[in-house]
């Protein structure tokens, strides 16, 4: 019988979920956009839209790491959804590649105000291992925008190769500016 | 030999796995893989490099009478390899490419697979396959002109700053260079329109819903019913071959094992392969099992982890969270003993960068995984409501899978019985004896259950290469820089599939063309076939079940 068999596992597997980190300000790109009140209202209930605007992929795995028993991300009231529409953060991993411009462009768009950015990874931060052709002057490849600050606005970065789920929750946590606990 | 031709004359490679080379005329190339194909052998990889310059030859000092063809005129023209592969081992195929008119002949009808790449190899370097049947673009979407791959093609001296958010993309503006345009042209891709009453078109991506990478599906459906699947790939193309040539050896290592994240410890031991081949370089002992032991725990973590999400598919989200609480205490013992949670940057050319000195906290990760995972695999087969969503789900049957070349986990969950660490078990694989985990039935049940025994025979290896390693040794011998002119493939069976790295080097020992292989590029034109017939609702399921690389083959 499955069912027994399914709640005998759960039982015996137990809560495994661990306390989240803090936020750190350090991480935070720029100055503080969004009032305290509204990011008050963001803690108590974040939607998060997650692109990969060229990843290795080795970012969104420790994306969908969050959602295992131990970070339990969707316990804090944080959950991925389907549509940028529904988004109140867009978590983008990078380097933005040139054929994913358009399309975080116009994720980014479709966001409602206001809106939060976070970029996780170091290739999002910088273009990492693959070089870039953006913004900042560098010229090590025609096929990558390096940053994600080199195509739409971002307000935290998470260094990292890739970030650990714990430095990308905190990087989440420090975006919205609140402690939880 | 692997294989006889009147015109081919072969050499065989220093290294671990067995490698034959072969100079030949284009109009040769379908002939020979004619003959490939019809003892039972498959198309690898197929790419181009531009040998129009004083460049130096790309291939070894090889035997008398081999490559003659390719060193008579190669200095003038472009070059195109092929990697074929059959019972004996790997034929890599080369041959001189006018430098004007860079032709040869069209393998997709032997091969279908080689079409997607031939595609490619035209869209990065120019190099064109006469009378092919599909000569759309394919990872070229419009953001760039000219061919990257070309040693004349250079990367914009200077560059206008991005648009402001909110505009409309028009991104750069590549005046020097030959470009034409300043723009991304606008993806007017042709994909291939299904006429019929009630017929319609549901276009999906690139963004996807979930937290994955980003590609381009469009669904002809009638009703929910599937009636062709068209994928458009290639979004995050990100310069990966160019990038390349302008890193050293170590610096190249690292790239490697970011071709595409989940397969980090295949690539970079593919990449190490393919260079201590061309050093003639043997790493230390250790090293070997080291690099097997990371290579089974790549293979554990990403299985629990699929096994969970394909839980989740059929919204048994209990398999989910017990999968993924495994797959976290796996990748946890990682960082805890090797110092990365994906084994990153652990395998490095001439040997391993972390060393093993606590054998016990494996053995008991191990027991433990496997008395948790025949827990749940009792549970995945006894539920109902998951076997009916599994069984007859997106089948690929054996005959199928062999025209069309579906390889790896996918391929043996179809009777494609290829797996490169039985076939070519290089060290430590000749000394553990893998059993190839083989099903028929091509469904998403049949690689549920692959993925099963996989599992188990991966920590039973695991088992088996602790009980190796339990003498001290090197960890690797010095590899800073390799010879000049020299070629290598190393090729590695990651847990998706034979993962191919081949290195070429110039004069001076530099990187000149490194191709990076995912079997993803196989795989992904059998999903447009598994699909077919089936619901929409049962594509994520589908497709979760093969789980392929975009980053892999978009490079």
């Amino acid at each position: 019988m499955p069912t027994y068999q399914i709640i005998r596992q759960i039982v015996r597997t137990g809560i495994k979920t661990e306390a989240p980190p803090l936020p750190d300000e350090a991480l935070r790109a720029g100055p503080q956009r969004l009032q305290e009140d509204i990011l008050r209202a963001f803690g108590g209930a974040l939607s998060i839209r997650q692109v990969d605007a060229g990843s290795c992929n080795a970012c969104e795995l420790e994306i969908r790491a969050l959602n295992n028993a131990y970070y339990n991300i969707e316990g804090l009231g944080i959950k991925f959804v389907a549509s940028p529409r529904h988004a109140d953060m867009l978590l983008v991993t990078g380097p933005v590649s040139r054929h994913m411009v358009i399309a975080l462009k116009r994720a980014y768009d479709a966001m409602p105000e206001p809106k939060l950015v976070v970029a996780v990874g170091d290739c999002g931060c910088d273009g990492g291992i693959f070089g870039s052709n953006g913004a900042d002057g560098a010229d090590e490849s025609y096929a990558s925008c390096g940053k994600v600050s080199n195509v739409i606005p971002v307000d935290v970065v998470v260094s990292g190769c890739p970030p650990t789920p714990t430095a990308i929750l905190q990087g989440i946590l420090t975006a919205i500016g609140v402690q939880k606990t | 030999m692997p294989i006889t031709h009147p015109n081919l004359h072969l050499t065989r490679l220093d290294g671990a796995i067995p490698v034959w080379l072969g100079g030949i005329k284009p109009d040769d190339l379908p002939p020979i893989c004619q003959n490939v194909a019809d003892g039972g052998g498959r198309l690898l990889a197929l790419w181009g490099s531009d040998e129009r310059f004083p460049l130096p030859n790309p291939l070894p000092q090889a035997g008398e009478g081999a490559n003659e063809s390719l060193r008579d005129s190669q200095i003038s023209g472009f070059a195109l390899h092929v990697a074929l592969v059959n019972e004996a081992g790997l034929i890599c195929l080369s041959m001189a490419l006018d430098a004007v008119q860079p032709v040869y002949p069209d393998i997709s009808r032997i091969f279908p697979a080689a079409s997607r790449m031939q595609r490619a190899a035209y869209d990065l370097l120019g190099i064109f396959a006469h009378e092919g049947h599909d000569h759309r673009k394919w990872i070229r979407h419009g953001a760039w002109h000219g061919f990257p791959l070309r040693k004349d093609f250079k990367t914009y001296p200077h560059l206008n700053p991005l648009p402001p958010a909110g505009e409309e993309a028009n991104v750069h503006s590549p005046a020097e260079n030959g470009m034409k345009s300043n723009e991304i042209e606008p993806d007017d891709y042709p994909f291939v329109q299904v006429e019929g009453q009630g017929v319609h078109e549901i276009p999906v991506g690139p963004i996807h819903a979930g937290t994955i990478e980003p590609g381009h599906f469009r669904f002809s459906v009638v009703g929910e019913k599937v009636l062709r699947l068209e994928e458009r790939l290639g979004y995050t193309h990100k310069g990966i071959e160019k990038r390349f040539e302008s890193l050293t050896l170590q610096q190249g290592a690292k790239l490697a094992g970011r071709v595409s994240g989940d397969s980090t410890v295949a690539y970079a031991w593919a990449y190490a392969m393919a260079a201590e081949s061309i050093a003639a370089v043997i790493p230390p002992a250790r090293a070997r099992w080291l690099r097997a032991l990371f290579l089974e725990r790549e293979r554990i973590a990403n299985h629990l982890g699929d096994l969970g999400d394909l839980g989740n598919d059929v919204a048994l989200s209990f398999g989910f969270a017990q999968f993924w609480i495994l797959k976290e205490q796996v990748l946890r013992n990682n960082a805890a003993l090797f110092g990365h949670r994906y084994l990153m940057d652990k395998i490095v050319p001439g040997g391993v960068a972390a060393d093993l000195t606590e054998a016990g906290k494996l053995r008991e990760e191990g027991a433990m995984l496997e008395r948790e995972v025949r827990v749940l695999r009792g549970i995945y087969e006894e539920h109902a409501g998951m076997q009916d969503r599994f069984i007859a789900a997106g089948r690929v049957e054996p005959k199928l899978a062999a025209q069309l070349g579906l390889c790896g986990m996918a391929g043996r969950a179809s009777a494609q019985a290829w797996d490169a660490r039985v076939q070519f078990a290089c060290a430590p694989y000749d000394k553990l004896d893998v059993r190839m985990a083989t099903y028929r039935n091509g469904d998403v049940a049949a690689r549920v259950i692959v993925r099963f025994d996989e599992l188990f025979e991966s920590l039973r290896l695991q088992r088996e290469i602790l009980d190796h390693l339990a003498h001290d040794g090197e960890l690797a011998i010095p590899l800073e820089k390799l010879p000049g002119n020299g070629f290598g493939v190393g090729m590695v069976e990651g847990w998706r599939g034979e993962v191919l790295v081949a290195i070429h080097t110039d004069a001076q020992g530099n990187l000149t063309r490194v191709h990076p292989h995912d079997p993803s590029w196989q795989n992904w034109p059998v999903v447009e076939h598994a699909i077919m017939g089936n619901i929409v609702p049962d594509f994520p399921l589908i497709n979760k079940s093969f789980n392929l690389s975009y980053s892999g083959q978009d490079l």
